[in-house]
């Protein structure tokens, strides 16, 4: 961890316009939230519902998305990663600072909007609310490990990201069957399903492979993304 | 005192050879690596400056190869091309976090020193996205001294900079060089070469064309002997003509076309033309027969 690299990251999150994206989602999911609180006259209903379909299944994702690949992806499209990179830090330190930038921005932006999500909608079960605020943690820690890597792997990791996030945890990863064993929105569900008393929440996966799978994600992301700093090639040359 | 090695390197990209076969060495003083865009500066560059590994060859500092090494940036300073930096935060927000990176024991003095260095006092609180190019690129420079490196590598420093900026980097440069700092730049542009650089390599299509005091490079581009061909509307009477002045040494007619041997290129540049349209000839062709020397030549043309 490192305190620059830290601050840099953030002025470059918050300092573009993309930064507003950030709070627009969580802002959406909120306002919905309390549209249906007002109006309808039992949300608790389907609350799980739509925290999982929309909450963990898009929101989530897509805060996830934005918070890592504007915390990398977008410095090495522009270049100016070869600040940072021309210094004696290691490289290790560089993905893991930015891993860990994404992550708290996807703690404020995504997981605390989720329990105020699941508070609005059913303000008699906070132990749902919380878990699905854990169950995000988790999974945004996931993507990050993902989207952290596809950064350096990629040079359009922001369409690849968008795509998977999208395709496979919206879609494929709600329902499809065989996909959703692979989705990290299931493996988050699992946890999830351990922490709420809820009937309506049920995951695809079993909560061991779940965590498992999970903490691989992250560990496997990460370590190709400093593998893939270590050598990367500034195309500044013709 | 730091020395750049580079050692019979190569690097292409896919079929294309952007640097071939180049061995050079940049000691202490301000190198000035001069060639046509598109020559291999920058690919040259970026290899001294670690972000790209050969793909034959060494490159070393101080003995030691740059690629993945990130403790050479303790010695390195670099001014890169692209235009990006961090513009939402102000020149000497910028600067220090630089200086912090660098591990400074007291970053916000040498961040004041350093912009003080490039004279960006009076803008240094202003965020870098309303600076113009030639302050971004002071800026640029203060973060690549902050560390008071014993190499700095400028690639095309002078890009966008107006007349009186400059100057002032070039000053800059050669107090650094005088300072026993190995300095390098690249640059298209002869003349800004050769007001700064005590030694110009020159990159020529991936090869090392030429190596020495601005003199001498000089000389190599414009007084060296040349055989050119010339064909024309009447050559025995443009030979004779040329053979009357002084910057040709000799002529040959023979297969059909004109050979002249050219001494000085600056004053037969000059000459043909006005000679042939006095004499009423037409020139339809006017070449060196040297494949080395036709890009010198193109690239002397070229910077007209």
């Amino acid at each position: 961890m490192n305190v620059t690299i830290a601050r840099l990251t953030m002025a470059t999150l918050f300092g573009h316009r993309r930064g507003l994206l950030l709070f627009i989602l969580p802002g959406v999911l909120l306002a919905l939230c309390v549209l249906l609180a007002l109006t309808v006259d039992d949300t608790a209903d389907f609350s799980t519902a739509l925290l999982q379909m929309f909450g963990l299944a898009v929101i989530v994702p897509l805060v996830s998305l934005i918070a890592a690949t504007g915390a990398l992806a977008s410095e090495l499209d522009d270049g100016s990663i070869v600040y940072l990179l021309s210094k004696p830090i290691k490289r290790s330190t560089i993905i893991l600072t930015k891993a860990l930038v994404a992550i708290a921005v996807i703690f404020v932006l995504g997981v605390v909007p989720m329990v105020l999500a699941g508070l609005i909608l059913d303000v008699g079960d906070p132990q749902t609310a919380v878990a699905f605020g854990i169950g995000s943690l988790a999974a945004g820690i996931a993507y990050t490990g993902i989207f952290i890597a596809l950064s350096v792997i990629s040079g359009n990791a922001v369409t690849i990201g968008l795509i998977y996030a999208l395709l496979w945890e919206g879609v494929m990863g709600q329902y499809v069957d065989g996909a959703k064993a692979l989705s990290i929105q299931q493996w988050s569900l699992a946890v999830i399903q351990k922490l709420t008393d809820d009937p309506n929440v049920e995951s695809a996966v079993k909560l061991p492979i779940a965590c498992i799978l999970l903490l691989a994600v992250v560990l496997i992301g990460l370590t190709l993304a400093v593998a893939r700093l270590r050598s990367l090639i500034l195309s500044t040359a013709e | 005192m730091s020395v750049i090695q580079i050692a019979k390197v190569s690097r292409w990209y896919g079929n294309v050879v952007a640097v071939n076969d180049v061995t050079m060495t940049i000691g202490p003083g301000v190198t000035g690596l001069l060639g046509p865009n598109g020559a291999g500066k920058s690919t040259l560059i970026t290899m001294m400056a670690g972000f790209l590994p050969p793909s034959t060859g060494r490159v070393t500092l101080d003995g030691v190869p740059v690629w993945r090494n990130e403790s050479s940036y303790r010695h390195i300073g670099l001014v890169p091309e692209t235009e990006a930096v961090y513009d939402t935060l102000t020149g000497s927000a910028f600067v220090l976090a630089n200086a912090e990176l660098q591990g400074l024991a007291n970053p916000a003095a040498a961040t004041a020193e350093a912009i003080a260095t490039v004279a960006m006092e009076d803008a240094a609180g202003r965020r870098i996205s309303t600076y113009s190019k030639g302050m971004k690129q002071r800026i640029k420079m203060a973060a690549a001294l902050v560390h008071e490196p014993s190499v700095l590598l400028l690639d095309e420093p002078f890009n966008g900079m107006d007349p009186r900026q400059r100057l002032h980097l070039m000053d800059l440069l050669r107090k650094m060089g005088a300072d026993g700092r190995t300095v390098l730049f690249s640059s298209h542009i002869l003349e800004e070469v050769q007001q700064v650089a005590t030694h110009i390599e020159v990159v020529i299509s991936g090869r090392h064309a030429a190596s020495g005091d601005y003199r001498a490079i000089r000389t190599l581009m414009t007084d060296r002997p040349v055989l050119y061909r010339l064909r024309s509307s009447d050559d025995r009477r443009l030979a004779s003509a040329l053979i009357g002045d002084p910057c040709t040494s000799g002529a040959d007619l023979e297969g059909g076309s004109l050979q002249v041997q050219v001494v000085d290129f600056e004053r037969f540049s000059r000459l043909v033309p006005s000679m042939a349209r006095d004499l009423g000839i037409r020139l339809l062709e006017v070449a060196p027969t040297d494949e080395s020397l036709e890009s010198v030549f193109s690239y002397l043309v070229g910077r007209r």
